[in-house]
């Protein structure tokens, strides 16, 4: 009890304090999840063309590898190749980067399974309608793929606000600080202020998420 | 003109999914590319517009190969259906139905007279679907969109897959009975693929039957039925090939126009008397237009009574428009040897009987085996 009350009397004490790790918090997770998408969108749509399957089995089984190693692990591993080719290896670019990684998976997998499943027959009549590969892609899969692609990017954009507050662990920012400097320091009070705050930012983002995929969703693809 | 000469289609691994077929499809006629499931006729429907590319031999269109054209440009000249699922679940009716207009930058305007005058070509209230999603259309109606957006940019040739495949059989004959009489009107030269043998003779004026990838007889839906060239042609067909044949005669090509028919006033004698000359068991009852108004049976007779008081309702009768089968099997499951057709406006139009029915089949028949 005594912890959460002296969280509490943290948190009205100094909020600018707990804004700040918020701001940087959200900062760090919508950097990476932007790139995460650049990089994850296209590629997922590259490899759901025809005749790509191979390269596609490589570059999904990769993906997944990345996921299974633990968030901690891949920091080390990031913030290692960093120093090797001699770039800053402590606080943001390695944490960035290890994000980006995480975040890739299931943007790319959902982006990739969403072009696939579009139906067949629907694709075909496009195509012996006359639409180039190019509008079939623009005018057909897309649109159709649309929800379950906002379903991966929710996935990977509520993952990285949990994982965000690891990478406090190799010296950046963000809501993983107060939870590191209370393990260090035996301070229960921070621990919970960081985690509590996380897990409420990671319902936030989720329940806004939700909302955004509704709302692009095509009209005639909605139920009811 | 559709030309088909020595078109082969092998796949990789080495099957021959259509092998040297050749064959022409004349402008402006229907052409049903029938057989069992796997026989090719898919294949060879694709290879026309070129969703499946041709191994050897060549399609020409109205002359020209149809891979001097850049492929999207030739799909875009054809219309395509397939069966409902093929429309764009994302788009309205109205966007489903402009997509080729679309791809072919037609104006604005002209785009939205030609959805509307589709729409009301295929009868579906353009005021009511412009705006609906398939998913908010029964089956028949997505069926109806499908073909009008085949019809699109109004190709002079149309590709249909199995377009009526998933539909139920009462609404199937109906979109039958209508894309004939649209047929009837636009005159597109169309390749129609079916497995269903009911459905070839009904829309067909050519079959092309094929199996295991090759052409076996491309006739007349008569001459397939009476004409069979080998063993395949006639299993087929089937043994029941007499009654299939009743779908190839149109009820006001044979229908007697002797007509028992009196009006309301008069009296029961009288109509007796119309009956016994003519050689019926009833007589309609017609009023000053010819609209049926009712019937009298031999055992609704009683003297000095007028027809009026005497007469019953119609139960059954044969729309003009309709084929033999129909009226056949109407008179089968009614117990009657003589139906009354009548017109769209119910009006007396003629009488089919069974000796009818029977001349017409054997004139068919001998027919064939004339040209033979």
């Amino acid at each position: 009890m005594d912890a959460i009350t002296a969280a509490w009397q943290f948190l009205i004490r100094r909020p600018e304090t707990l804004v700040g790790w918020t701001l940087e918090h959200l900062w760090m997770v919508g950097i990476a999840c932007l790139i995460a998408i650049i990089l994850g969108v296209p590629l997922g749509i590259y490899i759901s063309g025809r005749g790509k399957e191979n390269l596609a089995d490589s570059v999904l089984y990769l993906a997944e590898i990345a996921m299974t190693v633990p968030s901690l692990a891949l920091f080390g591993l990031v913030m290692a190749l960093l120093s090797l080719l001699n770039l800053p290896s402590l606080g943001f670019p390695p944490a960035i980067i290890a994000l980006i990684i995480y975040a890739q998976l299931p943007i790319l997998r959902n982006t990739y399974t969403a072009i696939r499943a579009v139906d067949p027959p629907i694709i075909e009549a496009g195509r012996g309608m006359g639409m180039s590969e190019m509008q079939l892609l623009l005018k057909i899969k897309l649109p159709l793929a649309f929800p379950v692609i906002m379903a991966g990017l929710r996935t990977a954009i509520v993952a990285t606000v949990g994982i965000t507050a690891i990478a406090a662990i190799i010296g950046s920012g963000g809501l993983g600080v107060p939870i590191r400097w209370g393990l260090r320091n035996a301070r229960m009070d921070l621990i919970i202020l960081g985690g509590v705050s996380v897990a409420i930012l990671g319902i936030l983002v989720d329940v806004l998420m939700s909302r955004v995929e509704k709302w692009v969703t095509p009209k005639g693809l909605k139920k009811g | 003109m559709i030309k088909l000469n020595r078109v082969s289609k092998v796949y990789p691994d080495g099957t021959k999914a259509v092998d040297d077929v050749s064959f022409e499809v004349e402008e402006g006629e229907l052409c049903v590319f029938l057989g069992p499931s796997g026989c090719g006729k898919t294949t060879t429907m694709k290879m026309i517009n070129r969703l499946i590319p041709i191994t050897e031999g060549e399609i020409s269109i109205d002359g020209r190969k149809n891979t001097e054209l850049n492929e999207d440009e030739l799909r875009r000249s054809i219309g395509y259906a397939i069966q409902d699922i093929g429309l764009f679940p994302h788009m309205t009716v109205k966007q489903n139905i402009e997509t080729v207009p679309i791809l072919k930058h037609w104006s604005k305007s002209d785009r939205d007279k030609r959805v509307t005058e589709l729409l009301d070509l295929m009868g579906l209230d353009p005021g009511e679907f412009l705006h609906k999603y398939p998913s908010e259309l029964s089956g028949g109606q997505r069926q109806r969109v499908g073909v009008a957006r085949s019809l699109g940019a109004d190709p002079e040739i149309l590709l249909m897959d199995e377009p009526f495949g998933a539909i139920d059989p009462i609404n199937r004959v109906r979109l039958q009975d209508e894309f004939l009489s649209i047929q009837k009107v636009l005159k597109k030269t169309i390749i129609f693929v079916t497995h269903d043998i009911y459905e070839a003779i009904k829309m067909g004026d050519k079959i092309a039957l094929m199996d295991h990838g090759q052409l076996v007889q491309y006739s007349t839906p008569a001459d397939l039925l009476y004409q069979p060239k080998n063993e395949f042609v006639e299993s087929f067909v089937g043994s029941d090939r007499a009654l299939k044949g009743l779908q190839l005669i149109k009820i006001k090509d044979v229908m007697s126009d002797s007509l028992p028919c009196v009006k309301p006033e008069q009296t029961a004698e009288a109509a007796q008397t119309e009956m016994e000359s003519k050689g019926f068991d009833w007589v309609a009852v017609v009023d000053d237009d010819n609209k049926c108004l009712g019937l009298v049976n031999q055992t609704d007779l009683a003297s000095n009574k007028t027809v009026k008081e005497v007469m019953g309702p119609i139960t059954a009768t044969a729309a003009v428009g309709a084929v033999l089968n129909d009226a056949v099997s109407l008179m089968l499951s009614s117990g009657v040897n003589d139906l009354p057709v009548v017109d769209l406006d119910n009006r007396l139009v003629g009488v089919l009987s069974f000796g009818t029915v029977r001349e017409a089949l054997a004139k068919i028949a001998d027919q064939g085996r004339e040209s033979k």
